[in-house]
């Protein structure tokens, strides 16, 4: 991975690697690793040092945007059900997953909590397993609920990959993702202090190409762009600085973000927000399933796919854009997405309430044409330029 | 039957009238007396706790779908959208969003505000839904937890440690739910009055199975998605109380003597299935579209997953409720809530063979992800393993606009016709 030396070399080469619907990275680690097993899991969050501590490749699948027309999917799903399950099923239909030997599905929405019955169904050969994260997370029996489905999963795990989930190993695992982490962290520092050395796509697919190789490879791939960032030759711009939001888990197209980026800054989004989950790292010491959990609970950020009364969702959406500081926000939200729908109300009445701009896109991974969204963009953009003006 | 005893013929239409009204006419007194109100949903509705406490329960799903059933839900979903949601969320949460923007003024009475709204995550639109409540009433949410089918195609084992855990975590979050009503209502938790409950929703669960069973003769005495639908309402409304159980008991004694008296819901002539819910905005026309053929729902898993959950096995040992209130509330997210729902493909092809089924309707709603998004999937599954005849068809729960009378029509037509020549045909290639 990252066989170009310059920024601009890497960055594209992430941007081919994420779109590409036949997951190359996975197929080369597989091809070092002939014996290899990957764990397949679905938005939002999985605990995805649990399956590297049992050797295995932890891959998320969000879908195929526009690179896979959906033919078999539709037959096994109702109508009125958002794209990302139904590519997501096609990729695997189309053995484009058929190195996955277990995939795990968070229950986050209605659509989700069906997929399981449909990959069982389908896919006998698979180990397909619904990991039930808490919505009641501010309970304080959450933490031990947690660990005891983590450790069952785990058991999942291990009887696929052969080998036991030691707390060494997941040790070790939880400090390479904390790395991940801080490495994505720091992205996402250049992108909201100088988000002209590290544009809104740029940054997106170099975290997304996280979700789809090798996290060790990844954390190289990050320091190397992380270095050569700063010496961009790029200038500041006088853009509009904006927080996109609703990218938690069906993903706009990279067009789209592209339009939005040609028009403001996009100095923090919740985009593939699970790979971001905990504002801290997670601790080392002590039970790590435990931590992990914990972690889950106590030390994360907020979707609108988790309940918990400690963290109102249109108040972190304006602590959100308050710490970015932007001066607008793009709310959006994928077709038939039921939770983000919901939530897109809660978040425009309190932009409103506090007097913030924004602007509301629905939008698809597979759409293709963007000229009414870039219309839509620019004409937001200039009525806030005249407002400031 | 004993001959001379007074008819019970009406009595289900009767009753079940009577009881709505009454629980409407509770709600409205409720509102009026502004008593703290619990908000819940059918699936997982903890009336146990809540009647422990005499709290007025409103159940939002039901007084949604009467809307619809009214020919009412139409302005109510069109002030939802106008208020910022979309044409392409669950229709229920819109119609109940403009109940409460029209003052909480519905045909059949005045729902309270709520106090206290509680929701499973056996829907996770019931969890956005409170939310919503949560926003415009600054009322508590509590969400209870119920990890169910993960899966696996074996049930759970009560004894088994992954169970234990589920159980632990479940009694935990019940006991935090008391703690909250008391300091919502200021009384102090009853348990033998917690027992009580539990023995009259047991009482109940007989009795709805009681029912149920009786839909196993031939002709069915009455019909899934008519009488049925009652069944579901007053299982939910009135889970918990010796009125429901009473009712239950009358049902059974009524369908006891149709079959007595040979009479069945309609001139059957084909015995169907029910997988998903029906449409409420065109209740009776969906039933006609059927019946006409001389089609009745003789089940659904709609009577599973929205009738309290009463499924095979529920009982509570009230020696020991709490505990027990857990179990029960888990083996019901297994066996009641989920599997009728993500994994109904086995209960299916048994209810097909042992309810001698003709075939089945699998009706998926823009509104509920929930109950439809398999559904195409589980109908294939049974055609291509069972040779199960199934029809998907697809329309709302209560938008009359995702109504498409004649292309319903025509699907339907089809569909009967083909069970016709079906049975025409010879049958050597029938798995049994």
């Amino acid at each position: 991975m990252a066989s170009a030396e310059s920024l601009d070399g890497i960055l594209e080469e992430c941007r081919t690697l994420v779109e590409d619907p036949d997951f190359p990275a996975v197929r080369r680690w597989l091809d070092a690793h002939p014996s290899g097993k990957v764990l397949g899991h679905f938005q939002v969050y999985f605990p995805e040092e649990i399956a590297h501590a049992a050797g295995m490749l932890p891959v998320k699948i969000l879908g195929a945007g526009s690179a896979v027309q959906i033919r078999k999917a539709d037959a096994r799903i109702a109508a009125f059900v958002c794209s990302i399950i139904r590519s997501s099923l096609e990729l695997a239909l189309t053995d484009r997953l058929a190195f996955l030997s277990v995939f795990v599905t968070p229950p986050i929405c209605d659509a989700a909590r069906n997929a399981c019955g449909v990959w069982v169904r389908n896919l006998p050969g698979l180990t397909c397993q619904t990991l039930y994260l808490p919505q009641n997370a501010a309970s304080p029996h959450a933490r031990a609920y947690l660990t005891e489905e983590y450790r069952r999963i785990a058991g999942v795990i291990e009887q696929t990959a052969g080998r036991p989930v030691t707390d060494d190993a997941l040790r070790g695992s939880i400090s390479l993702f904390n790395e991940n982490r801080r490495l994505v962290r720091e992205v996402y520092r250049v992108k909201r202090e100088t988000p002209w050395l590290l544009s809104a796509v740029e940054a997106y697919t170099l975290v997304r190409a996280g979700a789809v190789m090798p996290r060790e490879e990844h954390n190289v791939l990050l320091r190397r762009v992380l270095g050569l960032a700063p010496r961009r030759p790029a200038k500041p711009h006088d853009k509009i600085r904006v927080v996109f939001e609703g990218g938690y888990c069906e993903q706009p197209p990279t067009d789209l973000l592209a339009v939005v980026q040609d028009a403001c800054y996009v100095v923090d989004d919740d985009l593939l927000i699970g790979l971001r989950w905990f504002t801290e790292d997670v601790p080392v010491d002590g039970d790590p399933l435990a931590n992990l959990a914990r972690a889950y609970l106590d030390g994360s950020t907020y979707s609108p796919v988790q309940h918990d009364p400690r963290k109102p969702k249109p108040e972190m959406l304006l602590g959100r854009i308050r710490a970015a500081g932007a001066q607008a926000a793009i709310v959006a939200a994928p077709k038939m997405c039921e939770p983000g729908l919901e939530e897109q109300v809660h978040y425009i009445r309190a932009l409103e309430a506090a007097g913030i701009p924004h602007l509301v896109l629905e939008f698809e991974e597979k759409m293709t044409v963007f000229e009414q969204t870039r219309m839509e963009v620019e004409t937001f953009v200039e009525s806030l330029l005249f407002d400031f003006a | 039957m004993t001959t001379g005893a007074p008819s019970r013929i009406g009595i289900i239409r009767n009753e079940g009238r009577r009881l709505m009204e009454r629980w409407w006419t509770e709600m409205t007194a409720a509102d009026e007396a502004q008593r703290p109100t619990a908000y819940v949903f059918v699936m997982g509705s903890l009336d146990e706790i809540l009647r422990v406490f005499d709290l007025p329960i409103n159940y939002p799903e039901i007084t949604s779908l009467q809307t619809a059933v009214r020919g009412r839900s139409l302005p109510l979903l069109q002030a939802a959208e106008g208020y910022g949601y979309s044409p392409d969320i669950c229709g229920y949460v819109k119609a109940d969003v403009g109940l409460q923007l029209q003052d909480r003024r519905h045909p059949n009475g005045r729902v309270p505000k709520p106090a206290l709204a509680i929701a499973t995550n056996m829907c996770n639109t019931y969890i956005k839904w409170a939310e919503i409540w949560e926003q415009m009433y600054r009322c508590p949410v509590f969400v209870l937890d119920l990890p169910a089918w993960r899966g696996d195609r074996a049930a759970p084992d009560p004894r088994g440690g992954a169970f234990r855990h589920d159980r632990r975590y479940v009694e935990g979050q019940l006991r935090d739910l008391i703690t909250l009503c008391e300091r919502l209502t200021g009384k102090r938790f009853d348990i033998d009055r917690l027992r009580e409950v539990l023995a009259e929703v047991n009482r109940m669960a007989g009795a709805y199975h009681a029912v149920l069973a009786l839909n196993r003769h031939r002709p069915a005495p009455f019909s899934a998605i008519r009488e049925g639908v009652v069944f579901q309402g007053i299982s939910n409304l009135y889970r918990g109380t010796p009125e429901g159980t009473r009712f239950f008991e009358l049902a059974a004694d009524e369908l006891r003597e149709r079959i007595h008296r040979g009479m069945g819901a309609l001139e059957e002539k084909y015995r169907l299935l029910l997988s998903g819910t029906t449409c409420y905005a065109a209740l009776r026309r969906f039933a006609e579209l059927f019946e006409e053929w001389g089609g009745v729902f003789v089940h659904s898993t709609y009577m599973l997953f929205a009738g309290g959950g009463f499924a095979s096995g529920f009982e509570y040992d009230v020696a020991r409720p709490l505990e027990s209130l857990a179990e029960m509330l888990l083996l019901s997210a297994w066996r009641g809530f989920s599997t009728p729902m993500f994994f109904a493909q086995d209960w299916l092809a048994e209810t097909v063979r042992d309810w001698a089924v003709d075939g089945i309707c699998f009706h998926g709603v823009k509104s509920c992800r929930t109950t439809s998004t398999g559904l195409p999937d589980v109908r294939e599954w049974l055609r291509t393993r069972y040779d199960i005849p199934g029809l998907f068809i697809q329309s709302d729960l209560v938008d009359p606009r995702l109504w498409s009378d004649a292309q319903l029509k025509n699907r339907i037509d089809a569909f009967i016709e083909s069970l016709a020549a079906r049975r025409a045909a010879p049958a050597p290639t029938r798995l049994a």
